[in-house]
């Protein structure tokens, strides 16, 4: 609860509302930057907190409760919102001022809740935001004659505009200070309570607001074409096309900067220092580490532009409207396409990406087969492998056979994800129907102020909590293919010498049944910093000198003589199931707060990829490619 | 706290005499108009959905409420896309099997 910036004596005010109302636009405009993003304790739901300041200078410390229908809680969020108000969430103090949030535009929905919470009896206001497209659209709504019926004070607010907050202020500092008491007992609401509330919200809007006949041509409009079975699946097809290619293209440039960068202060930091333990550690293990972190910056920040932009649009709940019914035959959601997706450039802002996905299940099944998709830190590994031991040849008369077989591990990944979900919806998903009760928000123009906050904070999350993790795991990765030196008199490789090529030469009889020679074994430790890595890592093992590329160019024809065809296809096979990827074991520790979905999913992959690699080695051997 | 000055009565009014039969609102085709009558469980299927028929209600799908079918997805008409009371929700056929609309 303890945040640094917010000094104790600031009055709390918590921020309630549905989903889509304009909250977090509002929430941004209170706080500006002043925001503090962490979870709830033991759950997986984002806790948003800033500082905001009243023009007569009064602090609150605003917090952000994750949007909710109703407190008849359906979702993880919604019970966090539910129990913060309550007071029944441990390690949360009750809000001494409740912000009903609410869409002008749409009292019908919104003003539900609103009377929902007005039964708590907690001290609270009534913000009507987006008050300005309302007053656009020749919506009258009378605020006294709407604050008598609540009881309860009532602001328009515009969170998109400068300013659009002050009234709300203005009306925080006029509340009169309370001490919070907790909401009396809360029973879920029967049928017929819910009936009685919406007819107390007609009868509400029959006095309070005069609204025209609602043009809805211009939505009708864009809806026709964007969800039309065939259209809309054509224009998601170009806009997702667009997207990676953005992401692929833009990326490029930056991530090249940010590695020739890490290699000139590697150089320059070397060249001051004498060679020995400290220089390395500097040089491969932290520069590198550091440079390992940035490097996915680039991706994120892009891929977020997107998704953040089309969220707030309101594109992407119709995109995972058109995907909802291939998505759901494996029992994921429409929602999960876009992560899924976004792992084929890699899985790390992949696995970020599934916060969009509101359903806990369906987020985890996400995230679990996320490694699946084939992340272009495979392509390295792949190229090599594929150059080195399938002829250039043209098949059937076009394709060309090193693209069909890479082809080939792109599907085999992605097959396997439809496998394990397909087991995940028949074990932890068994008898349970979800439904996906889906709000389509009316579309409107992204805002930039929002967009460059929310990507803000993902850069920010990611630096802060992954990018720790990935630097640490970096420099032990790096300790154990050093240390300890190689003796005086060695004559293999330094490599061989250190903790990794021993626990390599100690894995090696594990790895025999699947064709993998104590060389491959040695350059799998490294390789788990990162996938490309093990090219690298081959390199030092076959004692090869030179960059990155002169590398791969020469280790080439050395592993075309010295391993078995069955070899190099069970390593593919391996490599495209296997967990060398401890980054985003880290990603998914952070994104699950807890060990238990990383670990599970270390131990699916490696029985995969084992058993993937067994078959491929034990068939192509017996086919006499051994 | 609130007036509750009689309206016409919200719960379902009675049927009128010409009006066809109720249907599920999956059966509804594009930009086809009708008016909710019930959120009940569906005849035949387990029962363990009350929490659905709640979030229905509370959404919006009360009865007397317009609804109209916008769009269907792509697989075979799922997901629906249900205009009600003025907000859109996408709906897959499982839980539209549980609104039961009088068409207009």
């Amino acid at each position: 609860m303890s945040a640094a910036a917010l000094a104790e004596g600031d009055r709390r005010v918590a921020l309630l509302g549905n989903p889509n109302c304009g909250k977090t636009a509002l929430f941004n405009l209170l706080t500006g930057s002043r925001q503090k993003v962490a979870n709830y304790a033991g759950v997986t739901v984002e806790r948003k907190e800033g500082l905001a300041t009243s023009p007569a200078g009064r602090r609150y410390r605003v917090l952000d409760l994750p949007g909710a229908y109703s407190l008849n809680a359906d979702s993880a969020d919604e019970e966090v919102t539910r129990d913060v108000i309550l007071g029944h969430l441990k390690g949360e103090q009750l809000p001494e001022v409740l912000v009903c949030v609410t869409d002008a535009t749409n009292l019908r929905l919104n003003l539900r809740l609103v009377l929902e919470v007005r039964r708590l009896g907690l001290p609270m206001l009534l913000a009507l935001n987006m008050s300005d497209v309302a007053a656009r659209r020749g919506i009258e709504i009378d605020l006294p004659q709407l604050s008598q019926r609540l009881g309860v004070p009532v602001v328009p607010t515009v969170g998109v505009h400068r300013g659009g907050a002050d009234p709300l202020l203005a009306a925080l500092d006029a509340m009169p200070a309370t001490i919070p008491a907790p909401a009396p007992p809360w029973h879920p609401p029967t049928l017929a309570e819910i009936t009685e509330t919406h007819r107390q919200v007609r009868e509400i809007l029959r006095v309070c607001v005069r609204e025209p006949e609602v043009d809805r041509r211009f939505d009708e409009r864009i809806d026709r074409v964007v969800m039309h079975p065939q259209v809309g699946m054509a224009i998601l097809a170009i806009v997702l096309f667009l997207m990676f290619q953005a992401v692929y293209a833009w990326a490029e440039a930056p991530m090249g900067w940010i590695e020739a960068g890490t290699a000139w202060l590697g150089e320059a930091v070397g060249a001051t220092l004498a060679d020995g333990p400290l220089r390395s550690l500097l040089v491969d293990g932290v520069i590198a580490g550091v440079g390992g972190v940035l490097v996915f910056l680039p991706q994120i920040v892009i891929l977020f532009a997107f998704i953040l932009a089309l969220e707030d649009s309101g594109y992407l709940p119709r995109a995972a409207f058109l995907l909802d019914h291939a998505m759901g035959k494996v029992g994921l959601s429409g929602r999960s396409f876009i992560p899924l997706l976004s792992s084929f450039a890699c899985a790390i802002p992949g696995i970020m990406a599934t916060r969009v996905i509101a359903n806990w299940r369906d987020r985890l099944a996400t995230i679990l087969i996320a490694p699946l998709m084939t992340c272009s830190a495979r392509l390295p590994v792949y190229a090599l492998l594929i150059g080195a031991f399938i002829p250039e040849r043209t098949v059937a008369g076009v394709f060309n056979l090193q693209g069909l077989v890479l082809f080939a591990l792109y599907l085999a990944g992605i097959l396997g994800a439809v496998l394990v979900a397909f087991v995940l919806k028949r074990t932890v998903g068994r008898g349970l129907h979800h439904p996906l009760m889906m709000e389509l928000p009316t579309w409107r123009l992204p805002n930039l102020r929002n967009l460059a906050l929310g990507l803000l904070e993902r850069v920010k999350i990611f630096i802060r909590r992954v990018g720790g993790i990935i630097l640490s795991l970096t420099i032990i990765v790096w300790a154990l293919a050093t240390f300890p030196a190689p003796p005086a008199d060695a004559t293999g490789p330094a490599i061989d010498y250190s903790y990794a090529g021993m626990l390599g030469h100690a894995i090696t009889p594990l790895f025999a049944p699947i064709g993998f020679g104590w060389e491959i074994c040695i350059a799998l430790i490294p390789g788990m910093a990162a996938r490309e890595v093990a090219v690298g890592a081959l390199g030092t093992v076959y004692a090869l000198q030179g960059g990155d590329e002169a590398v791969a160019a020469q280790l080439g024809p050395i592993i075309a003589g010295q391993w078995s065809l069955a070899t190099a296809l069970s390593l593919l096979a391996w490599y495209v199931f296997a967990p060398q990827c401890l980054s985003t074991l880290a990603v998914v520790k952070r994104e699950t707060q807890s060990w238990r979905y990383p670990l599970l999913m270390a131990g699916y992959l490696f029985a995969m990829a084992y058993l993937a690699s067994l078959l491929t080695y034990q068939i192509a051997r017996s086919l006499g490619a051994g | 706290m609130w007036s509750t000055a009689a309206e016409p009565a919200l719960a379902a009014a009675e049927p009128q005499p010409a009006a066809p039969a109720p249907v599920s609102l999956a059966s509804l085709h594009r930009g086809q108009r009708a008016r909710v009558v019930e959120v009940r469980l569906p005849q035949g299927i387990h029962g363990h959905d009350t929490n659905l028929v709640l979030r229905l209600l509370e959404i919006g799908f009360v009865p007397d409420e317009r609804v109209r079918i916008v769009a269907h997805g792509p697989g075979g008409g799922e997901p629906l896309a249900v205009r009600v009371g003025g907000t859109m929700f996408a709906l897959r056929r499982h839980e539209a099997e549980h609104i039961l609309v009088q068409p207009l």
